[in-house]
């Protein structure tokens, strides 16, 4: 079910025999996939089994109690922290809640990083983070706080901030919790052209079954009781034919 | 679910609780009246002494006379069925009304995860005597780790190669050195004014009044000046960044930050660092300034001293040194406010009320370290003889 050996350049992270743990609460173990670039690969399961600590764990926020995180043939979990740094600037994350630092204004968000990591001035800055938050529909909401906006379009700013750098990998947290159908249903679409416009690999932990069958190519299942990864593969394909009959009925929605 | 919890009846109000002993060696428990939480629980101990004493093979329920019940019926039912189990007696609810036994199975379809709770419920004394041991030590750590990580973040701002925003900076000072001047000018005014009066009343005795100038003005200087000074902005600027960064830590912005690859210790410790090492030294001499003319303003009113030789006797008094050394530690202490705030900020846990607990560690840990300094200073002072 699961791919073992060696670490395949053409994945854009490979998760190597990770196991988390809180102190001596195992969270997860034995967990080992790779995502192949380009993928729209999606982490579910149920709520608290994990899916949330191991994006933390994808993205360097915790370390794993045992096995390795690599990006692509590199292992990142191994790294110093300066290489680590450099390995980030390739990756987008958007947060549960958006996370925008609450004392800029949008704008000086998604600006922030192309200050940080690019030899652009001050006005071309400002015209990049014009366009990249014109991308996800906030044009004109430049100089708003975070706290003027609704949390739906905090997630898109966030989503902006996101890919202020172009990253090749782009992680969301549970991007549709918190949003009504439709918003949801759009940030999905966003999603799928981010990907087709930009190549970029994206990785979702998220529990909606809308948006699973939607956008995802490719799955893990995270299994509560067994602590570990029980299925993988493509989403449609595991409604109908997974094995093990939790992952049939969560996809079914049965109960 | 109040609906189905609650069901109308014209029977008793009080609840009606009985066993009765059937020939095919079962118990019935029989359930009447009214069950209320407002009439308080009912243990199963009757049951499970007769389950001892009786040892039948099943338990079922009588509940003809049953009027209304909520959860306090379903608790007891719980604890019946609970006690089924640990005696290996079946428990037949199809006696009981169809809503009683849903809501039992709903209460039982997820079994309990036993490593669930956490580890640290143990209520035992000397448990909680470990745990604490083993946390102050873990504390203590990563205080360490943080002066550590924070002295090589400094090092890179001093060569211009952190990453902050000159902005930030900008505001913090302004938010914590020319917003502050209102209440130190306050504090040190009535200080000095205080110092004078206590001084006066000792000092009329010989009829050397002129000597308060001296007193009020080498006391402010020295040490008080700088010690209160500290104090109010472990008040102000400690809590405010134990606050700014817990709450960060809350709404996942640290977490923003170093996914981004931008150091938190860089990007917000440094610059509050800096700031109140830049503003408490100015914040010190401004208040010596106000303690010395809270101590004239005794000496013009109500000592008939002149406004003159009240300042000739001060600035013969104090030195150059004094004056640096008053300087110097209250730099110091606005470099131990601005590490205990981020420090408590940065270790603040992920709810509302531990970033009120890291606002008052903050408060707490920058005015102990500030008394601790002051008294490592006047050793220090007094040994080199300044």
């Amino acid at each position: 079910m699961l791919s073992s050996g060696p670490v395949q350049d053409t994945a854009a992270i490979t998760v190597r025999d990770v196991t988390m743990a809180y102190g001596d609460f195992v969270l997860q173990r034995d967990l080992d996939f790779s995502i192949a670039k380009g993928d729209i690969f999606v982490i579910m399961g149920g709520s608290g089994c994990g899916k949330s600590t191991l994006l933390r764990h994808l993205v360097g926020l915790n370390t794993p109690a045992r096995g390795e995180v690599y990006y692509g043939p590199e292992s990142f979990t191994a790294a110093e922290p300066a290489r680590r740094r450099e390995i980030l600037r390739r990756v987008g994350v958007l947060y549960q809640s958006g996370a925008l630092w609450s004392s800029m204004t949008l704008a000086e968000n998604v600006a922030l990083p192309l200050g940080e990591f690019t030899d652009l001035s001050p006005k071309e800055i400002r015209e990049v983070a014009s366009l990249k938050l014109a991308l996800v529909g906030l044009s004109g909401f430049e100089d708003y706080h975070p706290s003027d906006i609704s949390g739906g379009m905090q997630k898109r700013a966030g989503l902006a901030r996101a890919m202020a750098l172009d990253p090749e990998i782009l992680f969301f947290d549970e991007p549709g919790a918190g949003l009504d159908p439709v918003s949801s249903g759009l940030l999905d679409n966003l999603i799928l052209e981010l990907r087709d416009s930009l190549g970029a690999t994206v990785v979702i932990v998220t529990h909606e079954l809308a948006s699973i069958f939607a956008i995802g190519t490719n799955s893990v299942f995270l299994d509560a009781e067994s602590r570990t990864i029980i299925a993988s593969g493509s989403p449609s394909e595991l409604r109908d034919h997974s094995e093990h009959e939790r992952v049939r009925r969560f996809l079914r929605r049965e109960t | 679910m109040a609906a189905m919890l609650a069901r109308m009846s014209s029977q008793s109000t009080t609840p009606v609780y009985g066993l009765d002993r059937r020939v095919d060696e079962s118990i019935v428990v029989r359930l009447g009246g009214s069950w209320a939480l407002a009439q308080g629980l009912r243990g199963a101990d009757l049951l499970e002494t007769a389950l001892v004493d009786e040892r039948p093979v099943a338990i079922r329920f009588d509940t003809d006379d049953l009027g209304d019940w909520d959860s306090s019926l379903l608790t007891h039912l719980v604890a019946v069925s609970a006690l089924g189990k640990e005696y290996g007696v079946d428990v037949d609810t199809s006696g009981l009304p169809l809503g009683l036994q849903r809501l039992l199975s709903l209460s039982q379809a997820v079994p309990a995860r036993p490593d669930a709770r956490t580890a640290t419920t143990g209520s035992d004394f000397i448990d909680r005597v470990g745990e604490t041991a083993l946390q102050t030590h873990r504390v203590a750590w990563e205080g360490v780790d943080f002066v550590g990580d924070l002295t090589i973040a400094l090092g890179r701002a001093l060569l211009g190669r952190a990453r902050f925003r000159g902005s930030d900076l900008a505001l913090l000072v302004e938010q914590n050195g020319f917003e502050a001047l209102p209440i130190v000018t306050l504090v040190t005014f009535l200080l000095g004014l205080i110092l004078a009066f206590v001084g006066a009343v000792q000092l009329q005795t010989f009829g050397a009044t002129i000597y308060v100038a001296d007193l009020v003005g080498v006391a402010m200087v020295r040490d008080m000046g700088a010690l209160i000074t500290g104090i109010v902005m472990a008040g102000r600027s400690g809590a405010a960044f134990a606050a700014q960064l817990g709450s960060m830590k809350v709404t996942q912005e640290t977490d923003a930050l170093t996914t981004m690859a931008i150091s938190p210790m860089e990007f917000l410790v440094v610059p509050r660092v800096l700031a109140l090492c830049l503003m408490m030294p100015l914040l010190t001499l401004y208040g010596d300034a106000m303690g010395v003319l809270g101590g004239g303003f005794v000496g013009l009113t109500m000592l008939d001293l002149s406004a003159m030789e009240y300042l000739r006797q001060t600035s013969t008094a104090v030195s150059l040194t004094d004056v640096a050394g008053g300087v110097l530690k209250g730099t110091v202490y606005g470099i131990l406010i601005a590490i205990s705030g981020c420090l408590r900020g940065m270790q603040s846990g992920k709810s509302s009320s531990a970033v009120g607990d890291a606002a008052t560690s903050a408060v707490v840990t920058g005015i102990v370290s500030i008394i601790i300094a002051c008294g490592m200073f006047a050793f220090v002072f007094y040994t080199l003889g300044i």
